[in-house]
């Protein structure tokens, strides 16, 4: 029983089933803002309200030819897009939303989480540019060389402002941050600055307007995905939207209260929320042109990452205070 | 690391072929070269066929965007060859064409500026505010692209009141709408940074490699044919050039939106100060022996047309000199030293119309990059010796 119980949480749900299917939503969801601040219809044809586009767009993907290159190193750019969404996708597990007990830590809460899912999200990151430099390609190789630059600017102020939260609950585990800002509503006002800073840096970590830099399509063709097609391509663009959603749903639990309420309560506190951060990226993406690779170091070291230092300082001064 | 990335013929930032080849290191540009001839399609070898008047369409069709500037030169060259007066109603319709034609381009260039700055929002802001134009130049002539309004001795449509209304409600609209993407393109934080101190060509520069239209007026170097050499109707219209002395892109998006600001303003005075009359005078099917130098301010610049008569009803020889080609030469020196980033911009800020600028061909093989120089004559002949040598291909399987 305990078997069957691992394999539906690791497939179905909350597993890749359910990312698939709440990271295509939450796509459809992205499209429709981005197009609704812009004048535009977005998504209509496909189902109700075009919700079935993201998916449809994946299947047709899938169905596409899959070239590999002749100069590109196969095996690993045939494997990369697969580790790329497992990678995201295990982090997807570690969301405080589900099968977590507060006294007892098991293998999807435990104390350290937030650093697991820290780090499993940085693999992306690393995956494209191994992706971008296999595939030889000299847009490819110009995108990764800009997904690494990037990666050094926008990876300290995330980590500093997504930990100086924890700092203040005292403690590392994502349910346990959460149920500590459940209890004081009121000390999640002073982490206001680090949730800006984070939303900032993890657009940069998506790649979307004003970061989309890797892929810039007038600058660069297609970027670090210049050569994939078909599958690969599809399973990409997958891995982003579920990176998506399991970077606002941890800025969700560690920022905005985490999800209360049992299950049923719980996952209706994960929607909304999560809704409500895509939303904030949607509005920064309309909002914004792309900036340049040299612009976005310099905005993350002179801004981001002093702002993200005051915000910790702040943190631990308050709980001086508090104990 | 330096290499070599080639812009073009195919990229998504050109929506026409050009091939820039772009020597870098790492993201900073050290050389540029730029290769034309991807487009040429013989337009004036073709205009020697044709008679005066099927040439204002073909004339016409040199340009997709001021389909007007190019047949309105042409109109202008051809009227002075034959001695014609058109009449000043027919006049001030031409010109108030032009006029809507130059906001319709301006435009689109800065929905074009926006998305190549990836700038999504500016794009398709401007490009739903476009349709406004678009609509009143297809309720004058017809058509939205191609108007067909210029015939030899003036206009083939009239205006009638209601059109004049709607012509005057339509730029109200747009007037308000532009104010508005002034404010935006000169003060959207990342997209200002993107412009500024971009692709910098000095006052100097532009008057030596002589840039023409808003370029050169971003520059500093006010030359507007439309004041120097004032043609037609525009001495009687107060307007005034718009120039900027920051001589980057933003300088250029700067001078694009204050000209719209004055192509409204004479728009308004053209519709209100509408002479009554005829539209059009009956123009001799052949021009005399003798030549003409035409120019016209279009929205990229000066266009010039040299036409040379010799007696019958076809021009013996039709030059054109398209405001973009002018530009190519400032480009290269706007691109050196910038980023790779800044490629689309800078490149999309001259307005290329590749394909009215397009006056050669260069023979490149493939393999070696071995260029050569072949008579027209010889081309065919090789041309029908590897199709007679060539095998019969049937479900021929591509390689990829």
């Amino acid at each position: 029983m305990a078997v069957v119980r691992t394999v539906l949480y690791l497939v179905v749900y909350p597993g890749l089933l359910f990312l698939f299917v709440y990271s295509t939503f939450c796509e459809w969801f992205d499209r429709k803002v981005y197009a609704r601040f812009q004048n535009r219809m977005g998504p209509t044809h496909t189902g109700r309200f075009g919700v079935l586009q993201p998916i449809a767009d994946f299947f047709k993907l899938m169905a596409k030819e899959d070239v590999v290159p002749d100069a590109a190193d196969k095996r690993l750019f045939s494997v990369l897009p697969v580790i790329g969404l497992a990678v995201v996708s295990t982090a997807g597990l570690l969301l405080p939303v589900w099968n977590f007990d507060l006294a007892n830590p098991g293998w999807t809460s435990f104390s350290g989480d937030i650093i697991v899912i820290l780090y499993l999200l940085s693999l992306p990151t690393l995956i494209l540019f191994l992706a971008a430099w296999s595939s030889t390609n000299l847009f490819s190789t110009i995108g990764g060389a800009r997904v690494l630059t990037m990666l050094f600017g926008y990876e300290v102020p995330l980590f500093l402002a997504v930990l100086s939260p924890a700092i203040l609950a005292d403690s590392w585990r994502l349910a346990e941050i959460a149920a500590f800002y459940q209890a004081k509503p009121l000390l999640l006002l002073t982490n206001i600055l680090g949730f800006f800073i984070a939303l900032v840096a993890v657009q940069a970590k998506l790649e979307r307007t004003p970061f989309d830099i890797p892929h810039a399509e007038t600058e660069i063709v297609g970027g670090t995905f210049t050569e994939y097609s078909g599958k690969k391509l599809a399973l990409f663009r997958l891995t982003f939207d579920i990176e998506m959603v399991v970077a606002s749903g941890l800025l969700a639990a560690v920022f905005l209260g985490g999800f209360p309420g049992g299950a049923v309560v719980g996952f209706i506190h994960f929607v909304v929320k999560t809704l409500f951060i895509i939303f904030l990226l949607s509005l920064l993406r309309a909002l914004t042109s792309r900036i340049r690779i040299d612009q976005v170091v310099s905005f993350a070291w002179k801004y981001l990452a002093p702002l993200a230092v005051l915000q910790l300082l702040a943190t631990i001064l308050l709980k001086g205070l508090i104990t | 690391m330096n290499f070599q990335i080639p812009i073009g013929p195919q990229h998504p930032a050109l929506k026409e072929p050009i091939s820039l080849r772009m020597t870098v290191d790492g993201e900073v540009i050290t050389d540029v070269d730029i290769r034309l001839g991807y487009n040429h399609r013989g337009l004036e070898k073709l205009a020697e066929e044709k008679t005066w008047l099927q040439n204002i369409y073909l004339t016409e069709r040199i340009c997709g965007i001021c389909s007007h500037s190019h047949s309105s030169c042409f109109v202008q060259g051809v009227e002075k060859l034959m001695e014609l007066t058109p009449p000043r109603r027919g006049l001030y319709i031409r010109y108030l064409v032009s006029e809507l034609e130059r906001v319709h381009s301006h435009l689109l260039w800065l929905g074009v500026a926006g998305h190549e700055a990836g700038f999504d929002s500016f794009f398709m802001y401007t490009w739903r505010d476009r349709e406004v134009v678009m609509d009143l130049l297809e309720m004058i002539s017809g058509n939205r692209v191609h108007y067909a309004m210029n015939t030899l001795g003036g206009v083939r449509r009239d205006l009638d009141e209601g059109q004049k209304a709607r012509i005057l409600e339509g730029v109200a609209i747009l007037r308000k709408r532009s104010e508005y993407y002034f404010h935006i393109g000169a003060s959207e934080p990342s997209f200002v940074a993107r412009i500024a101190g971009v692709g910098l060509l000095s006052k100097e520069q532009a008057v030596s490699l002589c840039a023409v239209g808003p370029v050169a007026r971003a520059s500093g170097v006010a030359r507007d044919v439309r004041k120097e050499d004032p043609y037609a109707v525009y001495d009687e219209l107060d307007f005034e050039l718009c120039t900027a002395d920051t001589c980057d892109v933003l300088g250029r998006v700067v001078v694009r939106v204050k000209e719209l600001l004055q192509s409204y303003r004479m728009i308004e005075q053209m519709v209100k100060g509408l002479p009554d009359g005829d539209i059009v005078v009956k123009a001799p099917r052949k021009a005399k022996p003798g030549e003409v130098v035409s120019r016209y301010e279009a929205p990229r610049g000066e266009n010039i047309h040299y036409i040379k008569a010799n007696g019958s009803d076809k021009p013996e020889r039709l030059k054109v000199r398209a405001p973009t080609l002018g530009n190519y030469a400032a480009t290269l020196v706007m691109l050196r030293k910038g980023f790779i980033a800044d490629i689309p911009l800078i490149f999309a800020a001259i307005d290329p119309c590749i394909c009215c600028a397009e006056r050669t061909v260069t023979l490149v093989k493939a393999g070696s990059g071995e260029e050569s120089v072949v008579r027209m004559s010889d081309l065919r002949r090789r041309a029908i010796a590897r199709h007679q040598n060539a095998p019969v291909k049937r479900n021929a399987v591509w390689p990829l």
